[in-house]
């Protein structure tokens, strides 16, 4: 399977080529010295000045920070919690509902959960805010760091845990020491996509945020619908620059775990 | 006690901020519009039968008789069929080649097609207005090499939401192919091979039958969120592309008709019942397999 024929390098180029191009032009064009944002007019990083000058941008970036903190902190919690359930729940009351409400929201169009949870929350008589933003976000996401966990949980093996037990250990007290642990990384990399998906969510927040609250999204989507702006490129640039170093040290990251868990796998083999 | 405490506190929470949200939706469908705010007639506040007697199906029977309407499910449905399947044919040469790299290769090239998906999905749509418009990168370009001599209209098309979909969702349709295709076994189409299989034939027999779960599941992860798409007909399809959850927003929005957008909502989810299940099982399906 080890070989590339020529369609396939073809393939690799083009689709990367295609997924990459369009991000370089934002990338290359936040620091256009000109206004016009197709007409090259030379270097400036006047945009990103503006740019931290601008009052409502930042407010919005706070109260977006906030939101995808929060959430995706209580996301990875009950996400976690879903995903043990599903693996090692065994069978009980409601499971299909469960695992139904699990994945829906995964491929939910997002104007039915935005709408439905304004409906929700107007019914209640909830105030819509930051809070509400929450609450909205946690929801979708902790289906997605749900599906990240349980793909760990499913293939880890379960007679470490027995044996903890079988040692003594409380069942609190195996998950803690001995479970937690090994799917450490996935839960992480739960956080991090549920923290990304609240900081990207335009729509849910639309429908959800009142108007004491206004998110990046929400700022950047009111300027866009005017059009191409240098100062969206140059946000989108900071954007796209603390993503990419986000992504690299994640995976650089998984890669030592890997390899320190390879090493630690030989030392104990040695040992016994 | 500890395991009901775990089954029930997420449990509780989906039901509470994802099912009942969809029964409120379904009530406000069936109610009147008011012009206080919140913008219905709220319909329980009297008791369970004279909420029975008050619900109506006028909301449905608005949209039945509004050809607006009709076309747009149409269009989104068309619009998502036809982007799914240009994804596909987009993302599975991407996941095989990604699946015959070199090992050492591999966990790059993810990383690569992983990237973008955490990137602002908003800025990504954006940047295509500026490379599809009249004036944008794509006409130049094509102007400067002479293939075409005046600009094409692509912006505000649904040529333009095909690209959009299919660039901000090509992740999702290689991440499943690839991960089927790298459980694949080489040695099966060697010995298709050996048998006297031309490499086409071993393909079609056997590479893409044992994808077939990567296919369906990308295919689904591309399929449904595409169908009540919203940004992308908004921000490339400009106002001659007619999609649902386009529809949804400005009925909500900019007509604040409460009621209306709800039954919109309530029609689109009855539409995605069945892919969702299908989707759903083979989601089990495969959680299942891996155990």
């Amino acid at each position: 399977m080890n070989r590339l024929s020529p369609f396939n390098v073809v393939s690799l180029t083009l689709g990367f080529v295609f997924l990459y191009i369009p991000m370089l032009i934002l990338v290359v064009y936040s620091f256009n010295a000109s206004k016009l944002v197709t007409v090259w007019a030379g270097f400036s990083t006047q945009w990103y000045g503006e740019l931290l000058r601008n009052e409502a941008f930042l407010d919005a970036a706070w109260v977006t920070l906030r939101v995808a903190v929060i959430s995706s902190t209580i996301a990875t919690v009950l996400g976690t919690m879903a995903a043990y359930v599903l693996v090692r729940g065994g069978r009980f009351f409601g499971r299909t509902l469960f695992s139904g409400m699990i994945y829906a929201p995964l491929v939910m169009p997002e104007v039915i959960t935005g709408l439905s949870l304004l409906l929700l929350f107007i019914g209640i008589g909830l105030d819509r805010g930051v809070l509400t933003i929450v609450l909205a976000h946690t929801t979708f996401s902790m289906c997605f760091v749900s599906v990240v966990v349980s793909s760990r949980l499913v293939t880890f093996d379960r007679s470490l845990e027995e044996a903890a037990l079988d040692l003594g250990a409380s069942a609190f007290d195996a998950f803690r020491l001995v479970t937690l642990p090994i799917i450490a990384p996935a839960v992480i990399s739960g956080w991090l996509l549920a923290f990304t998906l609240s900081l990207d969510d335009l729509v849910i927040a639309s429908f959800t945020a009142g108007p004491s609250a206004t998110t990046l999204p929400m700022k950047i989507w009111s300027s866009v619908r005017l059009g191409v702006s240098p100062e969206i490129n140059a946000l989108s640039t900071i954007l796209i620059g603390l993503v990419t170093i986000g992504v690299v040290a994640a995976s650089l990251a998984t890669k030592r775990a890997a390899v320190q868990a390879a090493r630690d796998e030989q030392a104990a083999a040695r040992a016994a | 006690m500890r395991r009901a405490a775990l089954i029930a506190i997420p449990y509780a929470w989906l039901l509470a901020l994802f099912l009942i949200p969809f029964a409120v939706v379904f009530k406000i469908s069936l109610s009147d519009i008011a012009l206080a705010i919140p913008p219905y007639t709220p319909t329980a506040k009297d008791g369970i039968w004279t909420m029975l007697s008050q619900l109506d199906f006028e909301n449905y029977v608005f949209l039945s008789e509004d050809d607006l309407y009709w076309k747009a499910y149409l269009s989104s449905l068309q619009i998502a069929f036809i982007s799914t399947v240009l994804t596909l044919m987009v993302g599975y040469p991407m996941a095989y080649a990604m699946a015959r790299a070199p090992e050492a290769w591999r966990p790059t090239l993810l990383m690569l097609v992983i990237l973008p998906f955490w990137t602002s999905f908003l800025i990504r749509v954006y940047a295509w207005v500026g490379i599809l418009s009249n004036e944008g990168f794509l006409n130049q370009f094509l102007l400067w090499i002479g293939v075409i001599h005046e600009p094409l209209t692509i912006l505000n098309t649904p040529t333009a939401v095909y690209i959009g979909i299919v660039y901000t969702y090509l992740p999702f349709m290689i991440l499943p192919i690839y991960s089927a295709l790298d459980r694949l076994d080489g040695s099966l189409i060697e010995a298709a091979e050996d048998l006297g299989c031309s490499r086409l034939k071993a393909f079609w027999l056997i590479t893409v039958p044992l994808s077939k779960n990567g296919i369906i599941a990308g295919s689904f992860l591309v399929f449904i969120p595409a169908l009540g798409e919203f940004v992308i007909p908004s921000l490339l399809g400009g106002s001659g592309t007619l999609m649902i959850g386009k529809v949804l927003f400005e009925e909500f929005f900019s007509n604040r008709d409460w009621p209306v957008a709800s039954a919109v909502a309530v029609i689109l989810l009855l539409i995605l019942v069945v892919p969702l299940v299908l989707f759903q099982q083979n989601q089990q399906r495969q959680t299942e397999a891996g155990a």
